[in-house]
């Protein structure tokens, strides 16, 4: 039978999501996605030993952007960096018990938001350069089209 | 906690006192209109008298001004393509007002790739059409303008007396979708000046599967379907009769009830609207005084409507609607939100309550504050 509406898993997150909030001075910061589009979502992180000690994001944006947002911050909790870089938007949604097809792309933006945290903070510690910066938060843009 | 539903536009329960008067025609009154024998006879007679119903509520000239369908988007797209079709000798230009039903417009776009010429009228920030830029943009060769009663996003009343008066100068036929309206505020074709109106049955109380368009006698329509020849050969196809007689019930139940109901329902939404628009960053869309009784519809800044209606739905058990991309299935913003003015990030916030029979003015509290709730969970979660 076809899934109709949201998973039992989205709902959980949407309901009662997870590390929300924001994290004052964090050691990197990545925000995706666009409010004209319906989605904008922010990640927050500190990292100790190269893992991620703390996550936290706000999410303006339907069911599934919030329920994606709460997951990618649970499943990227206490993973190294370079783990944390390999998480995508797939792995979420399977995590979640799927997406509605039309979902998939416009509201699933958590890892997407999750990597430019990442590059954020590798740029602060010089291991990257702000280029490739700006090519992640590109790949964010196209992921969101919104046909405006 | 108790379910408040407040999403009567998108579908309402049966009336009871429908259902009884119909459940007949499922198991003992079955039969074919058009069968000779006494069963079909008799079928025949409860489609007639249905279809008397219908007309009275509309202050139709007579009952065979009706054609029954099996809902309003048949009815809406029988009537432009039939009207447009059988007189395309008149005239290729056809107008819509921009925030008409997409059981309008589509019809409409389709005749568009058939060569003719669709122009669609601006509408205020409150939803209200531009009579002076429909005037401008009648001409001779307008065969068909569309203006709906009222609109089931906004709530917003057009001033169909002026529109039919500005179409009947200047153009020729003019449909109005009546399927928000009906029931809800008067609607007398013969007053307005209505050449062809559409209807639904749940819209009244009455089963879904039942629509119907009305058309002006002396206006020629041509059939989108062709069979059997029933309904004239307007609409072929074995009748639903327990959806049209329930149609039927429904509307002479609305026709005696509507007034009354009515005030009680403005109260409610009265009620309502003077509360939630005290939510910091709360808008009303729509007109605030020409709108339907039981309707009011906002906007909040900063969230998105979708989880609007899920946070509504189950934390509170309350269901309503929106107007938000997101949450239809095409992901495009409500072209009626866009008509108005509203910006995309806007339109987004959209939140859509109707009222119906089973609301009642001491919901007004739990309503409000859940609705101050989810606005206040959201906006906590939000960026902007």
């Amino acid at each position: 039978m076809a899934q109709i509406g949201y998973s039992k898993k989205v709902m959980e997150h949407f309901m009662n999501p997870k590390n929300v909030g924001v994290i004052e001075n964090p050691d990197g910061y990545g925000q995706v996605g666009n409010p004209v589009c319906g989605d904008l979502m922010e990640i927050f992180i500190t990292v100790k030993e190269d893992k991620i000690d703390d996550i936290k994001f706000r999410t303006f944006g339907c069911g599934s952007a919030i329920a994606v947002s709460s997951m990618v911050t649970e499943m990227a909790k206490g993973k190294t960096l370079d783990e944390a870089m390999l998480i995508t938007r797939k792995d979420v949604a399977d995590e979640l018990g799927g997406l509605p097809p039309q979902k998939m792309h416009c509201s699933n933006l958590g890892a997407d938001a999750l990597h430019a945290a990442i590059k954020n903070y590798w740029v602060k510690i010089g291991k990257i350069k702000p280029e490739e910066v700006k090519e992640a938060s590109h790949e964010g843009e196209e992921g969101e089209s919104c046909g405006t | 906690m108790c379910k408040i539903y407040l999403d009567y536009q998108s579908a309402s329960p049966v009336d009871p006192r429908v259902a009884e008067f119909a459940e007949r025609y499922l198991s003992n009154d079955f039969g074919n209109p058009s069968a000779l024998h006494s069963r079909g006879l008799a079928a025949k007679a409860a489609q007639e008298e249905a279809r008397a119903k219908v007309a009275e509520l509309i202050n139709a000239e007579s009952p065979e001004s009706i054609v029954f369908t099996a809902g309003v988007t048949e009815a809406n797209n029988l009537t432009i393509r039939g009207v447009v079709q059988r007189n395309a000798a008149k005239g290729k230009k056809l107008l819509a007002s921009q925030i008409e039903h997409i059981s309008v417009l589509n019809p409409m776009k389709d005749l568009k790739k058939g060569g003719f010429d669709l122009t669609l009228v601006p509408v205020d920030s409150m939803g209200i059409i531009d009579l002076a830029a429909l005037e401008g943009l009648l001409s001779k060769e307008t065969v068909l303008t569309s203006v709906m009663y009222a609109n089931s996003e906004i709530g917003t009343i057009q001033p169909i007396k002026e529109v039919s008066d500005l179409v009947h100068e200047k153009g020729q036929f003019l449909h109005v979708d009546g399927a928000a309206a009906a029931g809800k505020i008067p609607i007398d074709v013969q007053k307005d000046g209505i050449d062809l109106l559409t209807l639904s049955s749940n819209d009244l109380y009455g089963p879904q599967g039942a629509g119907a368009l009305y058309v002006r006698p002396g206006v020629r329509i041509q059939p989108v379907l062709f069979g059997g020849g029933q309904e004239k050969g307007q609409r072929p196809g074995t009748e639903n009769l327990y959806a049209l007689a329930g149609f039927g019930e429904a509307a002479r139940l609305a026709k005696l009830e509507k007034a009354e109901e009515s005030q009680r329902l403005q109260a409610i939404r009265d009620g309502l609207i003077k509360e939630i628009l005290k939510i910091e960053e709360s808008y009303l869309t729509g007109h605030p005084t020409k709108r339907l009784p039981h309707h009011a519809s906002f906007r909040f800044s900063r969230i998105e409507g979708e989880s609007i209606l899920l946070t509504m739905d189950a934390m509170f058990n309350i269901q309503v609607s929106t107007g938000s991309a997101c949450s239809s299935r095409t992901l495009e913003a409500s072209h009626v939100l866009l008509a108005i003015g509203l910006k995309h990030e806007q339109a987004h916030g959209s939140m859509i309550m109707t009222i119906g029979r089973q609301n009642n003015p001491d919901q007004i509290t739990a309503i409000v504050n859940a609705t101050k709730k989810t606005v206040e969970r959201l906006r906590a979660l939000s960026p902007l």
